[in-house]
Order: C-alpha cells, then sequence, then structure tokens
C-alpha cells in the first residue's frame, strides 16, 4: 500500500531547539479516506500539517503527499493539496466570487476554467445565491463552506483540514461533514483535525496524538474495542490520560 | 504570470473596496502640495514692530520712514517707553522693535550712530528673519547716508536669486512632496498591507498554494507603485498649474529616478512589514523610518547645511536626501548628471532590496 499511500509518513519529526513537537510520525493513508488527526492543544498536529502542506521543512524522517516528497518536490506537492486552516482565511472585503476566484487564480488556473469551476462548485456549496456578497457579511457557517470551496478551487487530492468546524453551530457542521463525503466519494483523500469526538465516528481511521506522538491509529470502533471506550469522547480521555 | 495577476488584481480590489484608506491616498497629496506650497513661505509679512525714537530728530524720522516703506512691516507702532518693548513682547503684540538713541541725529553727523533691534526670540526661527530684515533695512539707510555725503559705499552685494529669483516656495516644497508621497504610498502602505494579511492568517493560506514568495511580493506590490506613480504626477501637476513650478529638465529622467525610489521606498516597506509582528507596529516603524526622517532631515524643509554635523551624517544615509537634490536639480534647473546621488540612490536600492527579499523569504520560507 505504501507505493500508492496519499499521505505517507515515516519517522517524520520537527524540532524546535530542544523542544520535540512532533516525534517520528508515521502513516499511512489510502487514497479516498477520511483520516481522522485527533489531539489534545498543543499534542503537534498543526505542526505534523503544516509539514505534510510543504510549509514547514522537517528536521527528520521522510514523507511523501499525492506521490510528492515533502521537503523536496514541494511547488508539485503544493499543486496537488488544498489546506484550510481553522481560521478560514478568506478576505472579508471581497465577494463569494471574488475568493473564489483569486484562489483559483494563485493555483495558475485561467479565466474561463475559473469562471467553470466556481459555476461547477458555488451550488454544490450552496453558496450560488451569495456569489456577488461581501464575505465579511456572511454568517460563519458560509464562511466556512466558501473557505473550503476556495481549497478546492484546483481539484487537489489531498485536503487538509485543520479544525475546520471551529465555532460552527452543529446543523452547520452536519452539512459541512456531508462535503466531506462528496469529496471522499470523488476520489479526495481528507486529513482532518477536529476537537469533536462526534465528528472523530466520521472518520474511516483516526490517529490520537500526545506530546508529538501518535499513541493510538486505528479505525473509531477498532479503538473503543481497544480501550473499552463507550465512544469516541470517552477513547479520547483514556488515551490522553493514559 | 496569471499568478501574479491574480495577487495583483485581489489587491486592487482591496484598495477599491477600502474607500476612506483610497481618499486619504489620494487626497492626502493634492492638501500636501495646496497646504505647503501656500503655508511655508519662507518670506515674512505683516510684521508688526515697534518703533522707540528716543531722538526724534529729522534724521531718527528718515531712518523710520525708510523701515516702514519697504511694505513688509504693517505696522509701525510708536512706543512710549523701554517698559512698553517688553510689554509688546509679553503680549504677543509686536516680534520686534527698534530703538533709536537720544543723540542719534549728532551722532550720525559726527559718525558712529548706533541703533537697536530687539527681537522676540520665542518662535526662533520668525525671529532669525526679523532680524535679518532689519539689519537689511538698516544697513540699506546707511549706503543711502554715503551716497548722500557724496561718498560711495566701500562696496556694494547686489544678491541675485537664479532658479527661484522670486523665492517661492512652492518650488522649493513640491519636489519634496514627491518624495514624501512617494515614502508615504509605497512604504506605508505596502508595510501596511502585507502586515494585515499576515495577522488575518490569509498569507499562511497563500503559502500553501504554489506562489513563489517572489510572486507574492510583485504582485502585491504593483498597485501600490501605480498609486504611488499617480500619485506623484498629481503633485506635479498640482505644482506646475497651481504654484507655477517649472519642469527644466526631462520629464522621463524625472521619471526614471522616481522609480529607482520607489523601489527604495517599497523595500523599506517590505523589511518593515518582514520584521513587525503586528500592523500596530508596522505602522509606527513605518512612520519613524520613512515619513518622519523624510519630512525633517531630507532637507525638505529644514535646510541640511544648518544642521550639526552628526545629524547631517545621517541626513547623507537618507534616500531622500539625494532623491531631493536630483528632483530640485531636474526641476529647477534642468540637470541631468548627478553623478554622487545617482551611485548614492543605486546603492542604497540594491542594499535594501536584498536585505527585503532576504528577510522576506526567511519569514516565509
Amino acid at each position: 500500500m505504501s507505493g500508492e499511500a496519499a499521505v505517507f509518513a515515516r519517522g517524520l519529526t520537527r524540532r524546535f531547539g530542544d523542544f520535540t513537537a512532533v516525534e517520528s510520525l508515521d502513516l499511512e493513508v489510502a487514497g479516498g479516506e477520511i483520516f481522522g488527526f485527533l489531539g489534545a492543544n498543543g499534542a503537534g498536529k498543526t505542526t505534523a500539517i503544516r509539514m505534510l502542506c510543504g510549509l514547514l521543512p522537517p528536521s527528520g524522517g521522510e514523507a511523501r503527499v499525492a506521490g510528492c516528497r515533502v521537503g523536496r518536490d514541494t511547488g508539485a506537492l503544493k499543486r496537488r493539496i488544498g489546506y484550510m486552516s481553522q481560521r478560514f482565511s478568506l478576505y472579508e472585503d471581497l465577494t463569494v466570487l471574488e475568493n473564489l476566484e483569486f484562489f483559483g487564480g494563485v493555483y495558475g488556473l485561467g479565466r474561463a476554467e475559473l469562471a467553470a469551476r466556481a459555476d461547477e462548485l458555488l451550488p454544490r456549496l450552496g453558496l450560488d445565491a451569495e456569489r456577488g456578497r461581501l464575505t465579511g457579511s456572511l454568517p460563519l457557517g458560509y464562511k466556512q463552506r466558501l473557505s473550503l470551496g476556495c481549497a478546492l478551487a484546483h481539484r487537489p487530492r489531498v485536503l487538509f483540514l485543520d479544525e475546520p468546524t471551529g465555532g460552527v453551530d452543529p446543523v452547520a457542521r452536519r452539512g459541512f461533514w456531508d462535503l466531506i463525503y462528496e469529496q471522499a466519494a470523488d476520489g479526495v483523500t481528507v486529513f482532518v483535525t477536529t476537537h469533536y469526538m462526534d465528528e472523530a465516528e466520521y472518520c474511516g481511521r483516526v490517529s490520537i496524538m500526545v506530546q508529538g506522538r501518535v499513541v493510538a491509529l486505528d479505525t473509531p470502533s477498532g479503538l473503543k474495542a481497544r480501550t473499552g471506550g463507550v465512544d469516541m469522547q470517552d477513547v479520547f480521555l483514556r488515551l490522553v490520560d493514559a | 504570470m496569471n499568478r501574479i495577476l491574480a495577487m495583483a488584481g485581489k489587491e486592487f480590489l482591496h484598495i477599491l473596496r477600502d474607500r476612506r484608506s483610497l481618499a486619504v491616498a489620494l487626497l492626502m497629496p493634492l492638501t500636501m502640495v495646496l497646504l505647503y506650497g501656500a503655508v511655508i513661505d519662507m518670506e515674512l509679512r505683516d510684521l508688526r514692530v515697534g518703533v522707540l525714537d528716543l531722538d526724534g530728530g529729522d534724521r531718527s524720522r528718515e531712518l523710520l520712514r525708510a523701515m516702514t516703506s519697504s511694505g513688509f512691516i504693517v505696522e509701525a507702532e510708536r512706543l512710549d517707553g523701554r517698559e512698553a518693548i517688553e510689554a509688546g513682547f509679553r503680549q504677543g503684540r509686536l516680534q520686534a522693535a527698534l530703538v533709536v538713541p537720544r543723540g542719534y541725529g549728532e551722532d550720525l553727523a559726527r559718525g558712529g550712530a548706533r541703533v537697536q533691534v530687539l527681537v522676540d526670540g520665542a518662535d526662533a526661527s520668525t525671529a532669525a528673519t526679523v532680524a535679518n530684515y532689519l539689519q537689511a533695512v538698516v544697513a540699506l539707510v546707511n549706503r543711502d547716508l554715503l551716497r548722500e555725503a557724496g561718498l560711495a559705499a566701500p562696496f556694494d552685494v547686489r544678491t541675485r536669486v537664479w532658479f527661484n529669483p522670486e523665492l517661492v516656495s512652492a518650488r522649493f516644497v513640491v519636489p519634496g512632496l514627491v518624495a514624501l508621497v512617494l515614502m508615504m504610498i509605497c512604504a506605508l502602505l505596502t508595510s501596511i498591507a502585507i502586515t494585515r494579511e499576515k495577522e488575518a492568517g490569509t498569507l499562511e493560506q497563500i503559502l500553501t498554494t504554489p506562489v513563489t514568495p517572489a510572486q507574492v511580493i510583485v504582485g502585491k506590490v504593483l498597485p501600490y507603485v501605480a498609486l504611488g506613480a499617480l500619485d506623484c504626477a498629481m503633485v506635479l501637476l498640482a505644482g506646475k498649474w497651481v504654484f507655477g513650478v517649472p519642469m527644466a529638465g526631462s520629464w522621463w529622467l524625472l521619471a526614471a529616478y522616481c522609480l529607482l525610489f520607489i523601489v527604495i521606498a517599497l523595500s523599506l516597506g517590505l523589511l518593515i512589514s518582514a520584521r513587525s509582528p503586528s500592523l500596530r507596529v508596522a505602522m509606527m516603524a513605518a512612520l519613524m523610518v520613512t515619513m518622519l526622517p523624510t519630512m525633517i532631515l531630507s532637507g525638505f524643509v529644514f535646510p541640511i547645511a544648518s544642521m550639526p554635523g552628526p545629524l547631517q551624517v545621517v541626513c547623507r544615509l537618507l534616500p531622500a536626501t539625494h532623491f531631493l537634490v536630483v528632483l530640485r536639480g531636474i526641476m529647477l534647473k534642468g540637470q541631468a548628471w548627478f553623478p554622487v546621488q545617482t551611485a548614492a540612490l543605486v546603492v542604497m536600492a540594491a542594499v535594501l532590496l536584498t536585505l527585503a527579499i532576504r528577510s522576506f523569504r526567511l519569514r516565509l520560507e
């Protein structure tokens, strides 16, 4: 499986001075899989994602994402991934369509391509009626979907979602996960971090990180069986406190 | 290329959407030309001078007439005692006083008469001008007296001012405003634009895309180059039409130097944004590093030659100082050859640009 894994890491490590933020991370995520990357705040999730996205060079180990070597083929890697951060990072003074066109544009899409992609994505995201609205005036749930759209504009093979549902109401979260399932069904690998343990149940497999190390990696049901937890919340607390 | 255009297009939208900042960016340079052109007048008019004539003879009256007939003194108030001078200064009614001592007429006939000029030094620059002015009037009276006595003055100074014969302050100030406006738009606005994006997290989002740092910088900076050039043109044209600031040299040469200065200003803006942890710090730093020195130390208003030695060295290290020499040379004198200034500006541009790109890359990669 290692040959065609969408995300592959072996001994991936990142140190900041004396502090080891990520210690010897081993992962294999298959194409089209939804992979939950869990851990308490400060456990090293964001550092790991930043390395996998080519934003931060690793201090050791190796990793491949969408067939590109992390730290080497950075340009090609960035073309094949989409990244959505917990801050939604949109331009509030631009309209919905302008945000989408801008992010598509920095991925190198031309005018005609951008227009076609917007016509396809906006209805799917439920944002077609808002295309001319200023992003700053949108409710948080809309911004979240637009942020996802911007990360999808260039049809990435791997989608990294860093706490994509923070601050959004349960209905909007459920709708957002429907969108994530749609992407996975299209063959996009989804690599997602979250603090909501009900969301962890939606993932194919999850890993749980504690102090820079992955302490467990399995399907949600496998983890529950192993730890004796009744739900993922219980599993998480047992593993993190252990 | 698509990517640079996407960056630049988005930045243009930011500028257009932020109506208030846009209005400031467009109106402030115009306002500055009109204000500075009209306000920074190196000449003094409407002086209020007190006169204490203790002699009261024909000769002293002649002196006073010569003084008041020049047109610069609106009001020559007759005083009746020394106390009135101090009272006038304290109340702000008088800026200077001329005291003609008792016996002035006789002393004059014998040779060796004296008059006293008293100046209120609270406003130092006015005081210096007033003192110079009154001394000049006295010298003029002296010359006439000698001629009357059939003697020629041993020598006679005749001053002619070239390139700006009427000493119109606008001609002096408008080139300085070009430097100020370019610094403001290119350094201040770019550093704000980049830092804002850093704070909003959008810069990191951009970095997850395949755009290179160079593309980010070029795309982001282009709209501000255009805005700076537009402002520059507005200042120059307003100076020309409203204040008759001449353009003796080549517009192309002027444009070329402006471009060189824009590179310097942009590099400063980039450096500031790369080093600043927050928008607030970036704004303060940009003001301190760009606007203040350009206004105070570049020779824009205050002559460098009259500054203390160490400060003059600092002045020489400022890009605006050299840029101003070039601008005034081209506009007022039609000069086309600036070896020292060109070398200084090119070196500064190269050093700052290298530093800016390096620290920006470090920050991004």
